[in-house]
């Protein structure tokens, strides 16, 4: 039994599939990248595997518990955090207090001086902790990234969901962000990140699986999976990334 | 400390005041600490949630009403606990059908409940019992009314205090900036927003019957009087309906407001509220309290 | 009996319908959730009602220019008192809420001016009131002409929102409204324009009301109310949804007027909302997502 698995994982949109049988496995403190062009499924499976979105059909398992059909907080309880492709911070909290909820509503449920600790400790990783009572609605976007990440891991998840987290960044927050990354997969964390940057891609992921209008097409090492003329294809015939 | 003896020793001092007022005074005081409790109530879940409510009277209506069909078979008592128990399960009832929905359903329910109400009690009245319009006689003094109504508002306050510094109070805040992040943070939303609207809502219908006995004679057209939803909104939101003292910073200088200015200017008097409301949604948007706060923190920062 | 509750279910469901029509273009296309629409249909009605007592004008030449006259108002409304919210907004969903507020107190603003104007009385006109015989039904003139001016405005207002340029623009608008200037809309225009046209069809059912039915300065709410049912019954933004939700919302009280209690008219109106919520609440006509 691997640690999360997904076992023909469905979404249908009216007559649109957006994710049709999708399955793959992840083990325990594994850093997989899912890949695909734009309109693939990727943000879609995210949403399932966190609950954001009921898959039409198909399981999904983290360490043998059945996350599909499961509300959104029962999952971020079991210890699913995740990121937003379009970043959500909560403008009238401070940033301790954005980073606090995850700990206070997440599985262990810290309150007081554990769940500020809890949050400054995730601060501090990501290098916002000389900031932390500042209003969040006062931070540059990278700095939102950053909180939001901050926030993702003060739920001291088993699996952290990335959704485009290296987006937009500049070349030199771009190594920042690569670095932070690798330190979390060294601190034992399972991640499945969605990200279009290939080079960051290939830094951090030692295993991908690639995603094209909605199936699974590749499932390999990185290396292999990126010289795969299936996956060069589904990049090429759809819009190109940067 | 001094957050909890100034309050204490405030509330002390308006328990002592009822002995030395007219009664056209204490009847103001009734009046403002009926509605600090209410625009508090409302804030407890409508300010932290931005989930408007305009349903005040609707839970206040009820409770006046429960005290007219039931104070003369119940205990004073038993009265209130029907009262607070049917106020709740309302809630409850509205809360379960909307609340899982987007705000603005609940907002649109809870703009007609107390119309719906008021048409339900009348139709029962007139169709079952025959009997539209009832009499309430308790042995209640005013100045009774006044210290049950002083102690609703204390303990309104102070479970809004104990709930800004409790997960309920953090889960609904987030639940106000981002519902979301709120889900995958791990906040149960339904539940979350269900109890606050409950609470909110027992404090509301609480308060109702409380301040029946100085209706005397109850209608369903008199105490589900839609104006009263209408104050206690503006009232909060004046204050700053985020804010543990904003509701009552709000209530009771446009409760003597509103009292003057329907004694003098009767005809024009919704009119002028119309007006009151639109200027302070404009003009004081996040409450006079932030307000307050930003122009001091301006002035600050000018000196320094 | 049955074939009565059909037709003057159908005639009453007619102006229900327009009354929907406008407020589903103003939350659909301008996002202002307008509470005091109620009162713009009741000042519309007022009017007519005061032109034809006191100036001798029939109800039906005055309705054109009531129409316009609240196309205009909404247009200043929209200007003066929405823009600037939306503006202060900008894309932190606090619209939602800010225009709730603001018309709430606009709701108490007209009803005071209304109540000053013409009083709390209710307030009724005999005007092409003599029967018609349709289909063995006798209808009142004033009922038809209602019914007529409904399937014409609503007609047409499908037709332009479905084949012409200028729907397809609005369309555009109440799906997307951030990408909208990505093709060059002018977003603020589109939205101004959808509030006006939603005010001028409040106006219009407004003027069709006053020739049936008797009112108040104080009802407004109950008008709102239902029109706000009929938009979530038939989907927000959507114009033959909310075309078949005031129909059917219409049979539903007819029917429940004459076979149950005409007292419970609002009740069956939010019985039928929260069914409506609890098991369809894209909309009985939206797509399920």
């Amino acid at each position: 039994m691997s640690f999360l698995e997904i076992d023909r994982a469905v979404k249908q949109f009216g007559g649109l599939r957006a994710v049709s049988d999708v399955s793959f496995t992840l083990e325990k403190g594994e850093v997989v990248g899912l890949l695909g062009p734009n309109g693939s499924g990727k943000t879609t499976l995210i949403n399932l595997v966190s609950g954001a979105l009921p898959a039409t059909s198909g399981d999904i398992r983290l360490d043998g518990l059945r996350l599909t059909g499961l509300s959104r907080d029962r999952i971020a309880r079991a210890g699913v955090a995740r990121t937003f492709q379009l970043v959500r911070t909560l403008p009238s909290l401070s940033l301790v207090e954005n980073v606090m909820i995850t700990a206070v509503f997440g599985r262990h449920a810290h309150w007081g001086a554990a769940a500020r600790r809890v949050a400054l400790g995730a601060l501090e990783m990501v290098g916002l902790s000389d900031r932390a009572g500042v209003a969040a609605a006062d931070l540059t976007y990278i700095d939102q990234k950053r909180l939001e990440l901050a926030r993702a891991l003060a739920a001291e998840p088993e699996i952290l969901l990335l959704d485009e987290w290296l987006a937009g960044l500049n070349p030199t927050e771009l190594a920042e962000g690569v670095a932070l990354i690798r330190t979390l997969h060294q601190g034992g964390l399972t991640i499945l990140m969605v990200e279009h940057i290939i080079d960051a891609v290939r830094a951090l992921c030692p295993r991908v699986v690639v995603m094209n209008s909605g199936e699974l097409i590749a499932d390999a090492p990185t290396d292999i999976a990126l010289a795969d003329p299936m996956v060069v294809s589904a990049y090429l015939g759809g819009e190109v990334d940067a | 400390m001094s957050r909890i003896i100034l309050p204490l020793i405030g509330l002390a001092l308006l328990a002592i005041v009822p002995l030395i007022v007219t009664d056209y005074g204490l009847g103001l005081l009734i009046g403002a600490a009926t509605y600090v409790t209410l625009a508090s109530a409302w804030a407890l879940f409508s300010g932290q949630t931005h989930y408007i409510s305009l349903a005040t009277v609707a839970f206040y209506g009820t409770g006046a009403y429960t005290v007219a069909v039931l104070n003369e078979t119940l205990g004073y008592g038993a009265v209130l606990l029907c009262a607070a128990l049917i106020g709740g399960t309302i809630a409850l009832v509205v809360g379960l059908a909307t609340l899982r929905l987007r705000g603005v359903y609940f907002v649109i329910f809870s703009f007609g409940l107390a119309e719906l109400v008021r048409q339900l009690i009348t139709w029962y009245e007139v169709n079952v019992t025959g009997t539209l319009g009832r009499y309430i006689f308790l042995d209640i003094t005013t100045r009774q009314i006044y210290w049950q109504m002083l102690g609703l508002a204390a303990i309104t306050i102070a479970l809004t205090a104990w709930i800004h510094r409790s997960r309920l109070g953090m889960a609904l805040r987030v639940i106000g900036d981002d519902e979301t992040v709120a889900a995958h943070s791990g906040i149960n939303l339904a539940r979350v927003k269900l109890l606050a609207f409950v609470l909110s809502a027992v404090i509301l219908t609480l308060a109702g019957a409380i301040t029946s006995p100085r209706y005397v004679y109850v209608e369903p057209s008199i105490v589900f009087n839609p104006t009263i939803s209408f104050l206690t909104v503006i009232m909060a939101l004046l204050g700053g309906a985020n804010r543990l003292w904003g509701p009552t910073l709000g209530a009771v200088p446009l409760f003597l407001i509103f009292e003057w200015l329907s004694s003098n200017f009767p005809d024009s008097y919704p009119i002028l509220l119309g007006l009151l409301f639109i200027g302070v949604v404009f003009l004081v948007p996040n409450g006079l309290i932030a307000s307050t706060e930003r122009l001091l923190g301006k002035a600050k920062g000018a000196r320094g | 009996m049955l074939s009565t509750t059909l037709i003057l279910g159908l005639v009453l469901g007619g102006t229900y319908a327009l009354l929907a029509l406008g407020l589903t273009l103003q939350y659909g296309i301008a996002r202002i959730m307008n509470l005091a629409y109620g009162e713009f249909t009741l000042i519309a009605a007022f009017l007519v009602v005061a032109s034809f007592q006191h100036l001798g004008v029939p109800p039906l030449v005055a309705l054109p220019f009531v129409t316009i006259a609240g196309y205009g108002f909404g247009w200043l409304l929209y200007q003066v008192m929405m823009r600037p919210l939306v503006a202060r907004s900008g894309s932190s969903g606090r619209l939602e809420v800010d225009s709730i507020l603001a018309t709430f107190g606009l709701l108490f603003l007209i009803q005071g001016v209304l109540l000053v104007g013409f009083g709390a009385n209710f307030t009724s006109i005999s005007y092409l009131d003599r029967g018609i015989d349709v289909l063995g039904v006798s209808v009142a003139l004033n009922r038809l002409i209602a019914f007529a001016i409904c399937v014409l405005a609503g007609g047409a207002l499908v037709v332009a929102l479905q084949k012409t340029r200028w729907g397809l623009i609005m369309r555009a608008v109440a799906l997307t409204p951030g990408s909208a200037p990505l093709v060059g809309i002018d977003v603020n225009r589109v939205a101004r324009q959808g509030f006006a046209i939603g005010s001028a069809l409040a106006a219009t059912a407004g003027a069709s009301i006053s020739m049936y039915q008797t009112f108040s300065a104080t009802g407004g709410v109950v008008f709102t109310m239902k029109a706000l049912v009929i938009v979530i019954m038939g989907g927000v933004g959507n114009v033959p949804g909310a075309l078949a939700a005031g129909l059917a919302l219409g049979l539903l009280e007819t029917f429940v007027a004459t076979a149950i209690d005409p007292g419970l008219t609002l009740a069956a109106t939010f019985a039928i909302f929260l069914l409506v919520l609890l098991w369809r609440p894209q909309g009985l006509f939206g797509a399920r997502t």
